[in-house]
């Protein structure tokens, strides 16, 4: 690839690897974010080329063998994706999080994903998100809080019990 | 009815259908789409506010290397723009620009830096005119108007209205009270730049892939533009990065990639930079509002008149039905006997404003929801109990003759002062803390389309396959709000399948019936109607056959879970599969189709095409903030919000669609503006066409946010359900204003409300002035004298009583 390329551009066009998004390609909303050697790094500031022999993981790097990782797993259920566009930046900004605290307060969540804008969700679920599958890699059962789905007060009074076939 | 029965599927917080793409980055944005041969255009767009174009000359910049065509004007005569009165927008400007970043040529190129290297070499030769930035100025320029069109000089729009007798009203009143607001224009800025990728084939076939919430519009602009039949253009919405009315146009990056495609017989890629997006805009337009208000002692209105002047910006967009929407819903939440209505849009040199977020009507909802606050103040009663007291009454037609249905607001009012406490903590908090609370309505969809005509507004088709694979197909625009999971669930819950087996295809003009796109919260209510109608239909099918096969009456047999079975014995079954196979063995390939169109609506006057809805959803929202009383500087540490969304299709979708319109509300209200700079270049350059600089709430800013959702089910949706997208912004920026009040003790009138407006005003008070800061005049406008309609209440019948009759009204 040229040596002007950005790493988002090497990625996106040279390797074909579209799920890292841009937003403004200036650095200012998180969009790109992609992790060199584990850290969070805006792939549209850094070039393709200073990340010769480093370690870059992308959205399509995060889902294994048995599946989607648990924050995907979180973000994908309790609708912390919307239109899905900023959602890999955060996937990846989060990881990285999760993988140097494992039991992240609501404070060091908001600064550690400070950095990434999101219109669509007002940024709750996706802190939910976050505390959910934190919970889920330390090994604990968690499930959604209940006002997490439903709100507070809700009236199930017209719901139908599920059957089990 | 549907509605009242009780639901399996529909209720039930089931995760996206198209969250597991998302989350893996697999989701297929339209810039991720990339065609072999593929050029990549790039637009040069003016420096120049205004200025008429004197001559263009490419001729350098072809023969650059890696360019392959260059469009201008010229090659693009015809003109276009969403609404059929505001066919006032090029492809390429022809002969004026009329704001920095009006498209005046473009370059298709073998790459991305070849065509932006060539746009330099582009020689264009203006004229410039002297640029009108402000509302004043658009005014005062009746003789140098923007455009050769509109309702009196440089003025786009005039609307004067009154329903019933506002001066026996205000007569009646005990109190009239007269306010001044100003709310600033913001803008949607979704995280994913526009973008669109063109295919012109040799069988003269043409696709446009696209982010776009409307592509059954963008398909009638290009069949026009291009001339070309429309049954050879395919337009296919790519899920949106982000919508929010910003994309919501037929956009001039549409039609020259498109056109270029067709000139090089390849495919043309588009991707705009953060900086265009701010130039495409649309966003809300800045608004200036006179409210006067007559109550009785209690707090009951006894009559409105409101008036509104919107800064439009260079292009029409969907201004005319902005203009309306300023007075339309003032009506909805309170009662209103008599009222008034004047509003006006002047074109100024500036990207176009058009709909964003509540499209028209947070401007006056700010105006009248901070007014009703100042008044009950004035009156000593609570602002939460003036609101209780007279509300607008279920099932009912209002002065202005809209049907409003099921009404939601008391329950949500009750919701947010019970869990604040607000009760006993307004006015009672340690100092410069405060509550505000402020109410509001929404459309649950247009009742008439932005082309007049008898079809349906939403269709839907249905497969179902021997496999017992089950497609819906509908023009839906899937833009984040989660309208593929609604559609998913409506038919899961009327086959008894699950959601996730069900495949949705949508927002593509070859593949789909007709859904006229995502905007007024049309959505869920419209296509989910449709929806029904069509899973209805091939329930009926499969009853039919499986209740032979069971030897039971047709009214015993149940769909859920999968199968089908005899209600009575639920172990008599079969898998669903089985009973598609039946079917198809009986009534051949199997396909149903439904389709929606809205009630008609009541009003016969011109204008009262804009306002009626299918059903309007309600909102209450209680804010609180802390000021700094040295900075101005305060934070919201919490929001309660109730929203009645009639019936939730999905609980944690409308939890979203909630919380996203309580963040968006916080942006505006707090922080967001289009500014321009005010130097030399007279108030129409950007200010900062960035993201970092168009500051918006970031995680560190966010505030801890309590939603109750009330089901007040609407006999006109889906289940019950109406809309959650737009209607839960509106009560944001009025309470934040509010609570600014409750804290402080002063009153800022005006949207964003920022720490600088907030010192400002404790400033005067402490020098003895007026402790507000707002506009302290209100232009003259001509505005001509209003047509008059009778209320229901005064018998009337809909139509105005002097002026000719119209068949619906509206905007044309």
């Amino acid at each position: 690839f040229a040596p002007h390329k950005t790493l988002l551009e090497v990625l996106r066009e040279d390797l074909g690897l579209t799920g890292t998004k841009h937003g403004c390609e200036l650095g200012e909303c998180g969009t790109c974010a992609v992790l060199v050697d584990g850290k969070p790094v805006l792939s549209c500031l850094v070039l393709g080329l200073e990340c010769e022999d480093r370690r870059v993981e992308t959205v399509e790097g995060m889902a294994g063998p048995a599946g989607l990782h648990p924050l995907q797993k979180a973000f994908s259920d309790l609708g912390a994706a919307q239109c899905g566009y900023c959602t890999p930046g955060f996937l990846l900004t989060a990881r990285a999080l999760l993988e140097e605290k494992p039991k992240p307060t609501l404070a060091e969540i908001q600064d550690a994903l400070a950095g990434n804008l999101c219109r669509c969700t007002g940024y709750i679920k996706i802190f939910e998100a976050v505390e959910l599958a934190g919970a889920w890699m330390r090994g604990e059962e968690a499930e959604p809080r209940r006002e997490t789905l439903y709100g507070f007060d809700y009236d199930e009074s017209g719901l139908l019990p599920v059957l089990k076939p | 009815m549907k509605g009242r029965e009780p639901t399996r599927v529909v209720g039930r917080p089931y995760a996206r259908v198209d969250g597991p793409a998302k989350v893996t980055g697999q989701t297929k944005f339209a810039d991720d789409l990339m065609l072999p041969r593929m050029l990549h255009c790039k637009l040069l767009r003016s420096k120049i506010a205004h200025a008429r174009i004197i001559g263009i000359d490419v001729s350098r910049a072809l023969a650059r290397p890696g360019v392959v065509a260059i469009a201008t004007g010229a090659n693009l005569p015809i003109p276009f723009g969403i609404l059929p009165v505001s066919q006032d927008e090029h492809a390429l400007c022809t002969d004026r620009v009329r704001f920095v970043g009006d498209p005046v040529a473009a370059i298709a190129a073998v790459d991305e830096d070849a065509a932006f290297d060539a746009l330099g070499a582009i020689e264009v030769t203006y004229e410039p005119l002297p640029p009108i930035a402000t509302i004043e100025e658009g005014l005062a320029a009746a003789a140098t108007p923007i455009h050769d069109y509109g309702d009196s000089g440089n003025i786009h729009k005039l609307v004067a209205m009154e329903f019933g007798d506002t001066e026996e009203g205000f007569s009646r009143a005990d109190r009239i009270y007269e306010d001044l607001f100003f709310y600033e224009g913001n803008t949607h800025l979704p995280l994913e730049q526009h973008a669109a990728l063109a295919d012109y084939g040799p069988d003269a076939r043409l696709t446009l892939w696209s982010s776009t919430q409307t592509p059954h519009y963008v398909h009638r602009a290009l069949a026009k533009v291009l001339e070309m039949p429309a049954a050879k253009i395919r337009v296919v919405a790519t899920p949106n990065g982000g919508g929010f009315g910003g994309k919501s146009d037929p956009f001039n990056h549409e039609i020259v990639v498109a056109h270029l495609s067709r000139v090089t017989g390849r495919p043309v890629k588009i991707c705009l930079t953060r900086e265009e997006v701010f130039y495409c805009h649309r966003g809300r337009h800045p608004t200036l509002m006179k409210i006067r208000t007559g109550v009785t002692s209690d707090g009951a209105i006894t009559a409105m008149h409101l008036q509104t002047v919107l800064d439009g910006g260079g292009y029409g967009s969907y201004g005319v039905a902005s203009t309306y929407y300023t007075g339309a819903l003032q009506t909805v939440t309170y009662a209103v006997p008599a009222y008034r209505f004047e509003g006006a849009r002047v074109f100024t040199n500036k990207p176009p404003c058009g709909p964003k977020r509540g499209h028209g009507t947070p401007q006056p909802r700010f105006a009248q929801e901070v007014q009703l606050d100042k008044i009950a103040c004035d009156l000593g009663i609570d602002p939460a109990q003036i609101r209780r007291r007279h509300l607008q009454p279920a099932n009912s037609l209002t002065a202005n003759f809209l049907r409003v249905g099921s009404i939601g607001l008391g329950a949500c009012i009750d919701k947010v002062v019970a869990a604040s406490g607000w009760e006993t903590r307004r006015g009672k908090l340690p100092h410069c803390r405060g509550l505000g609370l402020a109410c509001s309505s929404y459309l649950s969809g247009a009742g008439l389309p932005i082309y007049w005509n008898t079809m349906p507004q939403s269709g839907v088709q249905l497969k179902l396959d021997r496999g017992g694979g089950v497609t819906v197909f509908c023009g839906s625009t899937e833009i984040g709000q989660g309208s593929d999971s609604i559609l998913a669930s409506i038919v899961a819950e009327v086959l008894g399948v699950d959601p996730f087996d069900i495949r949705v295809v949508t927002g593509d003009t070859d593949l789909t019936p007709v859904d006229l796109g995502s905007y007024s919260s049309r959505v869920t209510l419209m296509t989910g109607n449709a929806a029904i109608q069509a899973a209805g239909r091939a329930r009926e099918m499969i009853v039919s056959v499986a209740a032979e096969k069971l030897d039971v009456p047709a009214a015993r047999v149940a769909l859920a879970e999968g199968r089908v079975f005899d209600v009575e014995e639920p172990s008599r079954g079969m898998p669903f599969a089985d009973a598609v196979v039946l079917a198809e063995s009986r009534f051949g390939t199997l396909g149903t189709v439904g389709s929606y169109s809205p009630p008609p609506s009541a009003g016969r006057y011109r204008g009262a095409g804009v306002g009626p809805s299918p059903a309007y959803s309600y909102s209450a929202a209680i804010v609180e903030v802390d000021v700094d009383p040295e900075s101005g500087i305060y934070t919201v540490p919490k929001v309660w919000i109730a929203h009645d969304v009639g019936k939730c299709i999905n609980p944690v979708l409308v939890m979203g669609q909630v919380e996203g319109s309580v963040y968006m509300g916080l942006g505006e209200a707090m922080m967001e503006e289009m500014a321009y700079r005010s130097d030399a270049n007279a108030n129409v350059v950007h200010k900062f066409p960035s993201m970092l600089e168009y500051k918006s709430p970031t995680t560190k800013e966010s505030s801890q946010i309590s939603t109750f959702l009330i089901e007040d089910p609407d006999a006109n949706g889906p289940f019950g359900a109406k809309e959650a997208g737009q209607g839960p912004l509106l009560p944001i920026p009025p309470a934040v204003a509010n609570a600014v009040y409750d804290a402080v003790g002063v009153r800022i009138d005006e949207i964003p409300v920022t720490p600088e407006k907030i010192a400002r005003a404790l400033k005067a008070r402490a020098q003895g002035k007026p402790a507000r800061v707002g506009p302290d005049r209100f232009p003259d406008v001509p505005y001509p004298a209003p047509i008059h309609v009778p209320t229901p209440a005064q018998g009337g019948d809909g139509r105005a009583v002097d002026a000719p009759v119209t068949s619906a009204g509206g905007v044309r």
